[in-house]
This record gives structure tokens, sequence and C-alpha cells, in this order.
């Protein structure tokens, strides 16, 4: 909740032009519920987001379209483990959900 | 991707933590303007 007041706050500072999210959420729930916070609004509509329809795109920080564009070391040293121990299929299909979804609006 | 972009990097303690993303995303040239390890007990 608090996190959501900094989001927002960073949105009103910066506006949402070149802004983008990157999450690292352990398993596709979390990592829909934060995906839909920054698209679409709060899901549980109890937080400063709620009702807030930022459409930032989003990514998961394992998925392919990261691991692209970073230094393949940097990825390795920070993510590799936890890319062997995470569903990254299902983290990416609920992510890309969101962002194909603001695509469309 | 991330070129001249800025970035709000949302980690979780039992994922990936906020200054890992931090670290991929500035190697791939975007900008971290905010950067959160979340924690759920």
């Amino acid at each position: 909740m608090e996190d959501q007041g900094l989001i927002k706050k960073t949105v009103d500072e910066h506006g949402t032009e070149d802004l983008m999210v990157v999450l690292g959420t352990p398993d596709a729930e979390s990592a829909g519920i934060f995906a839909e916070t920054v698209t679409i609004g709060d899901p549980a509509f109890s937080g400063p987001l709620a009702g807030v329809q930022l459409g930032l795109p989003v990514y998961h920080v394992l998925e392919p379209e990261v691991k692209e564009a970073a230094d393949p070391q940097v990825f390795e040293d920070e993510v590799s483990l936890m890319e062997i121990s995470l569903d990254v299929e299902a983290i990416s299909k609920e992510v890309r959900r969101f962002r194909e979804k603001i695509k469309q609006e | 991707m991330f070129e001249g972009k800025k970035v709000m990097c949302i980690g979780e303690r039992d994922g990936i933590p906020g200054p890992a993303i931090e670290k991929i995303i500035e190697s791939a040239g975007g900008k971290s303007i905010l950067s959160l390890t979340q924690c759920f007990v």
C-alpha cells in the first residue's frame, strides 16, 4: 500500500512518457496483481492506485525481452539462480496479458 | 528496449529484489528512478 503511494508519487513527478515498470515478483499470481496495478489500477481497490489507470508498459525481469536487452554477465550474476527456480513461462504469460491489454486500449 | 527509458524497479524479497533489477535495467541502458523491494510476511 505504501509502495503504491511511492509509485504514484514517482509517476506524478516524472510523467508516464518513456516510463516503464519492471517487476521481480516470485510467481505468476503476484506478477499479475502488480502488472494490473500499474496498467489498469489496483485490483483490490484499496490503495492509492485504485481506479488510477497508469497504462505503463510492464515487464518481469526474467522475461526473454529483458534478458536479451541486458548485459549477459550482469543478468547471470544477479538472477540466474532465480531464473532456474521460478516459473518464468507462467510469470511472463501473466505480465504479457496486461501489457497487451493496454496496447489494445 | 530500455535505452533512454525511465524505469521503476519493483522487486520482492521472495523473488528478485529491487537493486538486482536496477543493475540489470542499467546494463540495458535504462535509468532506474525508483527501486523497491516488497516484503510480505
